[in-house]
């Protein structure tokens, strides 16, 4: 299994330097990839335009969006900044799409969020075909467009996944949730006559350090995630917060079949990166 | 509100954990006043209320009558299956007890007040609503808590006897009005409780729907009298009834909180509603005292136990369900119907009763494979039902595990290509399955389609099916398809359903003109000369593929495709004979091919549901597969979804079994269960149920 780092572009005061210092640092190490989240109304940076400025910072790591909130999108347009992101990267992204569970983004994109689901769905078949037909120019690396993998847990989710996608992304959570999405993802695959396997991706959350950056880390969970009303302490709660608590995710998760886990920094500071780095090199 | 076990053991509880709080239970009935018999409860319940409260726990286990066995009554048999641990107390002794402890702890208890309003209660930081199911407390607020009842469709009723079971005991019943259970378990040494229960049309023909209780009690003694030993039953103001499963959108609502049957009811047949309801009590303590108010406690309360409590609802539903439908069952032998019965929720499977009671466990191997090997009956070896034989007409297949080829896209003009049968081949299965095979080159969902429709293409087969043979005495099928409405596509190695280039697109055909998905090209309606060539396609590759030399064909009429277009009302909006029979075309396919295929063993694939309104329901399904029987088809392949690319599917592990279950005892068929069939286990458990005569399994 291979694991990725998120970048802090959605922990609210993250300078652009920290930013560009954060790319550089996971591209020197050993992180496969470089994920982002997206929302709307937060104090964040949006996450296709801060995947293109750590394209410049970075040389070999992949870049993901885990996972950009698809129907808030135009289809054509969200096709062309992949491609972009796609372009400039040489070729690294993976975008990750999903629904999203916040009322008040949709709002404010002005986007009914009613059929959201299956605005989902016609927009995995319609980024395909615009890739393909190159209707906003030539741009992808690989001519059909990057991987797209798809987030959410409805059985609905795993059928247009293995409709139009190439993979899975888990929300969260601890392994044996992600194991039972995982078996459901392949039953819709074999169901559908799919080729092969798809790709898993799965995320956490982690903040390691003294107590006092612990709670730095819950607390901005509790405040990122206070749209989910009680569930946020939960969430919170499974943050990852022990180097242990590290090593037996990663364990879980490579056990379960997960093909790629990033872990996502609830608190902004280089440091975090670098503990990381030291907890998952007692991993593997 | 409410003294029943919810209201006394939270009261306790709470008391115990805060001495200085006001704690008050409001009770409508007078002291002393209960209804119904015994509680049971299993031993990891008992574990829950040893650390609640020790006192009580060791006195509900000093009244407790413990057993560790379930009998099943049935037909001339009594088949008992052990390591089951259960206890039951009488309701009385057990509110006596939690009455005793309230007041030792200085609970206030106030009888003979019934609240009509919470707002009666506004003195209290909190209100909790042990009510029961008749909950006035949640009704008063019935907006928030957003109740809603399911009613189930049989009809049951409460007795006590003064025959002591041993054993927790389902006994089954027939006679000329139809079939009957009761479920029978002890709680005091003295008594059992009782209960009848039947289906709607059985209760009507029996004459029970207008009978007083007198002659209901008649006629259940005399029905149960083997069971019953001549002991008589006794009434507790006893009326028929049905089971109303309660669910609630949330269960608290500002400063109040409901428990127990006020939010929440899950059938008998799994557990104790008092089982729950303790439970629930001892959460609700746990968050006030970990929690710094009662509003954050609240929804901890709520997140702990609505989803376990949920999750329980789901596997009563699946019991619930059986007991509904026993009457399907009634043609199976003893061992099969009393293995069906033990693992009917889902929670307990074959290897969880080997662990329970191995010698139950050989008992039903042995007589699984005395089913398929009369010459093996009595044997003290048997092996595990997924490794006895079937025979499917006059083929012996070696096992019950089907194994179905992978998708390569890789044949050019529909010639197979090398390995095409090398995954099922190595797996030993005893049923190895090619990719859908096309009839005719238009049939092919993509242009790498393996096909059957030219003789090159037979011999290409010959020689898979030869090389197979050199590594596995499986028996080999192929599933004979036209693609219809989802030709004309892209191999689905980067998506699935997407119409290919223009300069090599053809035009696909439905039943009634459509356009499958959004990406999709539009499909013609089939018409008169079309219909009968591809038939004549379907008999062309039902000759081939015994030159071929496979052993069973499959005709896939499911998913969408061709002729699933024509069985769907989804897709089969004709005016002609195929569209008033839908079944028309299908049938003549069937009946053309049953003709070439000699007695060779033939299947369908079905769809057992659209998984979409308006669509095949499994109703629908069991009714179209018993006229494919009377064509002569021997065995279904159960699947569902797909019709059109618009519909919900359940991607649940339990579903499409259930779907394959209803099929064959409600069809008479024998079937072939799909979906996330994934291990040896559960093979064991769906064919020695009863569930399925086969399935394939996932190989991922």
């Amino acid at each position: 299994m291979n694991v990725g780092i998120g970048l802090p572009s959605a922990v609210p005061g993250t300078r652009a330097d920290l930013l560009v210092e954060w790319s550089a640092k996971a591209d020197e190490g050993s992180f496969s990839s470089l994920g982002v989240v997206d929302r709307l109304r937060y104090d964040s940076y949006d996450p296709m335009t801060v995947l293109a400025h750590a394209a410049v910072a970075t040389r070999r790591i992949g870049l993901v969006t885990m996972v950009v909130i698809g129907p808030l999108r135009n289809n054509a347009v969200l096709a062309k900044e992949a491609a972009t992101v796609d372009h400039l990267s040489g070729g690294r992204l993976t975008l990750g799409l999903a629904v999203g569970a916040r009322g008040e983004d949709y709002k404010a994109a002005g986007v009914s969020q009613r059929e959201r689901g299956e605005r989902l769905t016609n927009q995995l078949a319609d980024l395909r075909a615009i890739w393909e037909r190159e209707e906003t120019g030539r741009l992808t690396e690989s001519g059909w467009g990057p991987p797209v993998i798809v987030g959410g847990m409805s059985d609905a989710t795993f059928l247009r996944t293995a409709r139009y996608a190439d993979g899975y992304v888990h929300g969260g959570g601890p392994p044996r949730t992600f194991e039972r999405a995982a078996d459901k993802m392949h039953t819709a695959w074999r169901d559908l006559g799919r080729t092969g396997r798809p790709l898993l991706w799965a995320q956490g959350y982690f903040a390691l350090g003294d107590a006092e950056t612990v709670e730095r880390g819950r607390a901005y969970m509790r405040d990122y995630y206070a749209f989910t009303g009680p569930f946020a302490e939960r969430i919170a709660e499974g943050m990852l917060a022990t180097p242990q608590a590290v090593a037996q995710f990663v364990r879980g998760y490579a056990e379960a079949g997960c093909d790629e886990l990033v872990l996502l920094p609830a608190v902004a500071d280089i440091a975090q990166l670098e503990r990381l780095a030291d907890a998952l090199g007692g991993v593997s | 509100m409410g003294a029943g076990p919810a209201g006394l053991y939270f009261s306790l509880l709470l008391r115990k954990a805060r001495p200085e709080s006001d704690v008050k239970v409001i009770e409508r009935n007078p002291a002393g006043a209960t209804y119904g018999w015994g509680v049971v409860f299993s031993d990891r319940t008992l574990t829950s209320f040893r650390e609640a409260d020790y006192k009580t726990y060791a006195q509900i286990t000093d009244d407790f009558i413990i057993w560790d066995a379930i009998d099943v009554r049935y037909r001339d048999s009594v088949i008992r299956c052990e390591g089951q641990v259960f206890s039951g107390i009488a309701r009385r002794s057990l509110l006596g007890l939690l009455h005793a402890r309230c007041e030792e702890l200085g609970v206030k208890i106030e009888h003979d007040r019934a609240i009509t309003h919470p707002d009666e209660l506004n003195d209290y930081d909190l209100v909790v609503g042990a009510d029961g199911v008749n909950s006035v407390i949640r009704e008063a607020n019935a907006d928030s808590f957003k109740p809603r009842f399911s009613p189930g469709t049989s009809r049951y009723i409460w007795f006590g006897t003064r025959r002591v079971f041993d054993s927790f005991t389902f006994a089954f019943r027939e006679n000329a009005h139809g079939f009957f259970q009761a479920h029978a378990y002890p709680f005091d040494g003295q008594m059992s409780t009782f209960i009848p229960e039947c289906d709607e049309q059985t209760w009507r023909n029996s004459g029970l729907d207008t009978a007083d209780e007198a002659t209901s009690i008649a006629y259940c003694e005399e029905l149960f009298e083997s069971d019953l030993r001549g002991h008589s039953l006794m009434s507790n103001n006893s009326r028929w009834i049905n089971f109303e499963t309660l669910r609630c959108k949330t269960w608290h609502h500002e400063r109040i909180v409901l428990v127990g049957d006020a939010a929440h009811t899950a059938h008998f047949s799994i557990g104790s509603g008092t089982k729950l309801a303790m439970e629930d009590s001892i959460a609700l303590v746990n968050a006030l005292e970990t929690k710094p108010d009662i509003e954050s406690a609240l929804i901890e309360y709520e997140l702990e136990r609505k989803p376990r409590v949920e999750r329980f609802q789901e596997a009563a539903r699946q019991s619930q369900d059986y007991f509904e439908n026993t009457r399907v069952y009634r043609h199976m032998e003893p061992p099969q119907f009393a293995f069906h019965l033990l693992s009917r929720s889902g929670r307990i499977d074959y290897d969880d009763l080997r662990v329970r009671d191995p010698d139950f466990v050989s008992e039903v191997d042995r007589w699984f494979i005395a089913t398929a090997r009369p010459e093996k009956a009595g044997l003290a070896l048997a092996t595990p039902p997924a490794f006895a034989p079937f025979r499917l007409g006059d083929l012996e297949l070696s096992n019950r595990v089907a194994v179905v080829a992978a998708p390569t896209y890789s044949s050019i003009d529909g010639v197979p290509p090398a390995d095409a049968l090398s995954g099922p081949a190595r797996s030993g299965a005893g049923l190895a399955f090619t990719d859908i095979v096309a009839v005719s080159a238009h049939g092919r969902v993509t242009p790498d389609d393996s096909g059957l429709y030219d003789e090159t293409h037979a011999e290409g087969w010959l020689a898979e099916i030869t090389e197979l043979r050199a590594h596995s005495d499986a028996a080999v099928g192929v599933t004979l398809s036209h693609s219809g409405p989802r030709g004309s596509t892209r191999p689905r190695d980067r998506a699935a359903d997407i119409a290919l280039e223009e300069a090599m697109a053809w035009t696909p055909i439905a039943a009634s003109p459509q356009t499958y998905s959004p990406r999709s090209l539009p499909a013609a309606e089939i018409d008169g000369s079309r219909l009968s060539d591809v038939k004549d396609d379907f008999v062309r590759a039902a000759v081939l593929a015994g030159s071929a030399g496979f052993d069973l064909v499959e005709l896939h009429m499911a998913h969408g495709y061709l002729l699933g277009s024509f069985l769907s009302p989804l897709t089969n909006a004709r005016s002609d004979e195929y569209g008033s029979d839908p079944m028309r075309y299908p049938l003549e396919v069937l009946d053309a091919v049953r003709v070439e295929w000699n007695d060779k063993p033939l299947g369908i694939v079905m769809n057992a549901s659209d998984w979409a309104r308006g669509g095949i329901s499994l109703d629908d399904a069991v009714a179209m597969v018993t006229r494919f029987k009377e064509h002569g088809c021997d065995v279904i392949r159960v699947v569902a979804g797909q019709t059109t690319s618009r519909y919900s599917p359940r991607y649940d592990p339990y579903f499409l079994t259930h779907y394959a279950e209803r099929i064959r005892n409600r069809a008479g068929i024998a079937t072939i269960a799909t979906g996330d069939i994934r291990n040896v286990d559960r093979v064991n458990t769906i064919v020695a149920g009863g569930r399925a005569d086969l399935c394939v399994l996932a190989t991922a």
